[in-house]
C-alpha cells in the first residue's frame, strides 16, 4: 500500500481537529497499520497532550527541518499500541519558521517510514493550515452542525480543492440526537446538503471525550464509548471497509436516523 | 409523541430549519466572494451596456446569485419595457436565424449611454 498523507482540518477552531487525530491515529494502529500523529499547529502544540505523550517530548519537526536531530530522534513511540508515533510542533517558535517546501520535504521523509501520516492542522486558513496542507494527498474536515463550524467548513473546503487535495471527506463531530430528533440541530443530511462532499463519519457528542482529554488517553484504546465506536469506524472506512452509518441514540435510547439517502450513496 | 412525530412531518418549529436557511444564504455571498460594492458596480455597468439595446425597467431589476453544489450562478432578471430599433447590427438578415456567427463583434459607438 502506498503512504497515505492526511490532513485533519476545520476552518473553525475547537470542533475536534485534534480529537480526531489523535483517536483515528490510535485506530489506525491498533489495526495494524503503521501511523505517524503529525502536530502541525507550530507555538500552539496540543496533540501531545491528547495522546498523553507530553512528557516524552524532547524534539520536534522543526528540530528534524533545520538539522538539530535526526527524525527518528524526534518521533515519539507510543508504548500502548505497536507502531504508533507522535511528531511533535514546536512550542516556542511562530508559524512562520516552517514554510511549505519543508512541509513537503517533512512528508516526503515520513512517507518512507509511515503507512498512514496524520496531520493535525491549526485553525484557521492561512500559512499554518497552508503548511499543514501543502503536503498532504487527501483530508479530512471536521465540523460540528453549528452554524459557523459549517461555513468554516465549506471555506476551507475550497481552499482544499483550489490546491487539488482530494479525496476530502466530512467528520460530523459532536451530534447531538436529541436535539437532531427535536428539529433544534442541523441533522446529517442538512450539512451534506450545505457542503456536497463525502461523509466518513458522525460523532455523538460524547461526555467521555473529555475524560479521555483529562488523562490523556485516546478512547480509541477502549472500545465501549459511542464517541469511541464513531472514530474507530471513520477508521475503517479509511482503509476501504465499507462500515455501515449507524443510528445513533439519544439519552433515552431512542434512534434517530442519521442522514438517511445521501449515505448510502456514498462510497467507502 | 406524537407531537413529536406530526413536528418532524410538518417541519414547524425547530431552530435548524433556521440555521440551514441562514447557512445556505450566508454561502451564497462567501462563495460568490464579491462585495456589495463591486455588485454595485456591476449593476451600474450592466444597466448601462443593455439600455443601448433595449428600454429596461431599472427599478424591478433582480440580480442575484443561483447556488448548486459548489458553483454559483449569476442570474440577473430585467424586465424589458422595449427593443431599440436603431442598434441593431448592419449585416443581420431577416431569416437568417442559423447564426453561427453573430453579428455582436460589430463596431459600433456613438450610442449615447
Amino acid at each position: 500500500m502506498d503512504p497515505r498523507v492526511i490532513v485533519v482540518t476545520s476552518g473553525k477552531g475547537g470542533v475536534g481537529k485534534t480529537t480526531t487525530t489523535s483517536n483515528i491515529s490510535v485506530a489506525l494502529a491498533r489495526a495494524g497499520h503503521k501511523v505517524v500523529a503529525v502536530d502541525a499547529d507550530i507555538g500552539l502544540r496540543n496533540l501531545d497532550v491528547m495522546m498523553g505523550l507530553e512528557n516524552r517530548v524532547v524534539y520536534n519537526f522543526i528540530d528534524v527541518l533545520e538539522g538539530t536531530c535526526r527524525l527518528n530522534q524526534a518521533l515519539v513511540r507510543d508504548k500502548r499500541v505497536d507502531n504508533l508515533f507522535l511528531l511533535p510542533a514546536a512550542q516556542t517558535r511562530t508559524k512562520e519558521s516552517v514554510n511549505s517546501g519543508q512541509m513537503e520535504e517533512l512528508c516526503d521523509m515520513l512517507r518512507k517510514e509511515f503507512d498512514f501520516i496524520i496531520l493535525d492542522s491549526p485553525a484557521g486558513i492561512e500559512g499554518g493550515f497552508r503548511n499543514a496542507a501543502v503536503g498532504a494527498d487527501e483530508a479530512l474536515v471536521i465540523t460540528t452542525p453549528e452554524v459557523p463550524a459549517v461555513r468554516d467548513a465549506d471555506r476551507i473546503i475550497g481552499l482544499l480543492e483550489s490546491m487539488g487535495k482530494g479525496p476530502i471527506r466530512l467528520v460530523i463531530n459532536r451530534l447531538k440526537p436529541r436535539l437532531v430528533k427535536e428539529g433544534e440541530m442541523l441533522d446529517v443530511r442538512d450539512v451534506l446538503d450545505i457542503l456536497a462532499i463525502d461523509l466518513i463519519g458522525i460523532v455523538p457528542e460524547d461526555e467521555s471525550v473529555v475524560k479521555s482529554a483529562n488523562r490523556g488517553e485516546p478512547l480509541t484504546f477502549s472500545d465501549s464509548a459511542p464517541a469511541a465506536q464513531a472514530f474507530q469506524r471513520i477508521a475503517s472506512r479509511l482503509v476501504g471497509e465499507d462500515v455501515p452509518f449507524p443510528v445513533l441514540n439519544d439519552e433515552n435510547g431512542r434512534g434517530i436516523l442519521a442522514g438517511i439517502r445521501k449515505l448510502f450513496g456514498m462510497k467507502g | 409523541m406524537a407531537m413529536e412525530f406530526l413536528k418532524k412531518f410538518f417541519g414547524s418549529a425547530g431552530s435548524k430549519k433556521v440555521a440551514k436557511e441562514r447557512l445556505q444564504i450566508v454561502l451564497i455571498h462567501d462563495r460568490a466572494d464579491i462585495s456589495p460594492e463591486m455588485l454595485e458596480n456591476l449593476r451600474r455597468d450592466m444597466i448601462s451596456v443593455i439600455t443601448r439595446y433595449m428600454d429596461i425597467d431599472t427599478s424591478k431589476i433582480e440580480m442575484d446569485f443561483d447556488r448548486a453544489d459548489r458553483s454559483v450562478a449569476f442570474v440577473a432578471n430585467i424586465p424589458v419595457i422595449r427593443i431599440k430599433r436603431g442598434v441593431a447590427p448592419e449585416k443581420q438578415e431577416p431569416g437568417t436565424s442559423n447564426g453561427g456567427e453573430k453579428a455582436y463583434s460589430k463596431r459600433k459607438s456613438g450610442q449615447p449611454g
